[in-house]
């Protein structure tokens, strides 16, 4: 099966490790991941390491190939990366923002001529729902819709593990709704694993497969979000008071009332 | 999904393709409209001199001398020829090199002397103005320049190193950078205190920067350099503007970002030491031909590297003329009018397009 595994991972920063001996259960291929946890807990040093961009040990098993020693423009094949932010004082177009991540990557080879990555690219923004901003150059564009083209740039490589970095951080309500359904369509479509780091658990609730829940570096929980996501849970990893509900639609509903009993503001 | 009531005809998928080939169109225009300029800003500099000689004469010279005096044969084969040809190659040098540093430290205010080169090269040739301290088996007229480049390249050596030992950051690089500049201007100041008052003048004249100075072998030896470099620029154009999205983002694409940072500086420290070994300190072409050929294309470094190339060559070549034109009989330091014309250039096309991709 195309899964991900994680196994024995152990990686962070110069004199600062973040995530140590961390295993995973396996992370299916054609599901949403949602990867949650208090601020500092892990959750985009992981995703640093699968992509590559921080030194691992342990491995990364990826559809039975290991990623760990993998060199980083081969990993760039498999993988794709989106990070929190796109700087948007760079004078170029939406269009040419998606197209230069098939060509830097030289994934362009793959689908032909130079047209035919002009088309994915334009393709890809039609998918994310941005086609009426190709032309545009990413100085006029809102942090909401540069996270957008960051989107479009992760998906037009069609990458086999997607990785997302608070992707809806900046949008709105409607656009929140867009993506993350894009992302698992994609998901089930293209057999991809889609693995995304979210603070909203009710989105994580209503469109992730699994939850993964990190700690301090640790696995806290791992597992379908109605079973995962506990009142005991939240307790302990976010430090607040929560009720799991079912709506009438037998979605989870997470329910915040306020911080934890034992924790006060003090203790932020 | 995006707002029926917004569209137009352009942004259909086809629509769009169309756009986007008319786009890469514009831009390959823009690139070709800048080398006719680098060649009209060549005639005038050739046309251009206080012997008076005019552009029938200059022809004559070149194709068929022999009809005419030795002495204006000589003005225009081996002065006004060398010196405008070494304009455009030390405004596409320098030019070049402040693209490719503008872009590795993601900072619009970089230029080819923002690390300490210039300083470096002035030390160099304090070295061998002052105290005649050079490599050994360096004749005089090489003395200088040849001292210039080794302590401009080896001031960038240096900071890679810097850079690698420490697994430094664009913001450390420029701290280490802006070390180098306060090292290099204490040492040079330390020799002016100990020199003459010949060789003071002397060692001021040459930091003023003057093209003057170039000679068929500086010539030859520039545009050699231009050849080897510009091919590995423009191999490298696409990672360059993947590294303008964010490092982590560019790795993430599959780009070696720390060889990349190393041959790019490699390229800047080759072009900006050659070019200030030659002519002396000329900064202004350096950060300003960057900034035109960015508003003129945009940054996709495929165009963006040509378009600064032309765009440099194309500034100092017209300085170059203006130096000679405007004060009869004397010729101005060509740094003071790179500033004068690039200014205003600048600033008209700032007002004029705001933003503008």
């Amino acid at each position: 099966m195309d899964a991900l595994a994680i196994r024995e991972l152990s990686t962070g920063y110069r004199r600062r490790p973040v995530i140590e001996s961390l295993t995973l259960p396996d992370l299916p291929a054609g599901a949403v991941h949602a990867l949650l946890g208090p601020n500092a807990a892990g959750k985009s040093t992981l995703l640093r390491a699968l992509a590559g961009l921080l030194p691992a040990h342990g491995s990364i098993m990826l559809a039975g190939e290991e990623l760990v020693h993998m060199p980083l423009a081969e990993r760039a094949r498999r993988v794709t990366y989106m990070p929190q932010t796109l700087p948007g004082g760079v004078a170029l177009t939406v269009l040419e923002t998606v197209i230069g991540a098939l060509r830097a990557a030289h994934a362009e080879a793959a689908p032909g001529s130079t047209g035919d990555a002009v088309g994915r690219a334009v393709e890809t923004l039609a998918q994310v729902g941005i086609e009426h901003l190709a032309m545009e150059g990413l100085a006029r564009l809102s942090g909401g819709q540069r996270q957008l083209v960051s989107l479009a740039q992760a998906l037009v490589r069609r990458p086999r593990l997607l990785l997302l970095d608070e992707p809806i951080s900046a949008l709105d309500l409607k656009y929140q709704q867009q993506v993350m359904q894009l992302v698992q369509r994609l998901a089930r479509e293209q057999g991809m694993t889609v693995l995304v780091v979210l603070h909203d658990l009710q989105i994580a609730a209503q469109w992730s497969d699994r939850v993964v829940v990190l700690a301090q570096g640790r696995l806290a929980a791992c597992g379908e979000p109605a079973e995962a996501l506990t009142p005991e849970l939240l307790a302990e990893v976010y430090h607040v008071d929560a009720r799991i509900e079912h709506c009438s639609h037998g979605r989870v509903q997470v329910m915040v009332d306020g911080l934890a009993s034992s924790d006060g503001v003090a203790s932020i | 999904m995006a707002n029926a009531a917004t569209r137009s005809p352009e942004t259909t998928r086809a629509g769009l393709v169309t756009a986007y080939r008319k786009l890469i169109v514009r831009r390959t225009a823009i690139v070709a409209g800048l080398a006719a300029l680098c060649v009209v800003a060549l005639v005038l500099d050739m046309v251009t001199g206080s012997s008076g000689l005019g552009w029938t004469a200059v022809l004559q010279a070149l194709f068929d001398p022999g009809l005419m005096a030795a002495n204006d044969v000589f003005i225009v084969r081996e002065l006004r020829l060398p010196h405008a040809l070494m304009a455009l190659l030390v405004g596409a040098a320098l030019s070049l090199a402040g693209t490719e540093m503008q872009t590795l430290l993601d900072n619009p205010l970089s230029s080819p002397f923002t690390l300490g080169v210039s300083s470096a090269a002035s030390f160099g040739a304090a070295l061998a103005i002052v105290l005649g301290i050079t490599l050994p088996g360096i004749g005089q007229d090489w003395m200088v320049s040849i001292n210039a480049f080794v302590f401009a390249f080896g001031s960038l050596l240096l900071l890679q190193l810097l850079t690698r030992l420490r697994d430094a950051g664009t913001g450390t690089v420029i701290l280490f950078g802006i070390a180098l500049v306060f090292a290099f201007n204490a040492l040079v100041t330390f020799i002016q205190s100990i020199s003459s008052q010949t060789e003071l003048q002397q060692l001021v004249f040459w930091t003023m920067g003057s093209l003057s100075r170039g000679t068929w072998p500086h010539v030859g030896i520039l545009a050699l350099i231009l050849c080897l470099v510009v091919p590995f620029s423009l191999y490298a154009a696409s990672s360059l503007t993947a590294l303008r999205l964010g490092e982590d983002r560019a790795r993430s694409l599959g780009v070696n970002v720390t060889r990349l940072r190393f041959a790019s500086l490699l390229r800047v420290s080759l072009l900006a030491a050659t070019s200030v070994a030659f002519v002396g300190i000329i900064g202004f072409v350096g950060l300003v031909g960057p900034h035109i050929a960015r508003m003129l294309v945009g940054e996709d470094h495929r165009f963006l590297l040509p378009a600064s190339v032309l765009s440099g060559a194309a500034l100092m070549s017209l300085a170059s003329a203006l130096s000679k034109a405007l004060v009869p009989g004397v010729v101005l330091p060509v740094g003071i009018v790179t500033s004068l014309v690039g200014v205003p250039l600048f600033l008209f096309l700032i007002f004029r397009r705001p933003g503008r991709v």
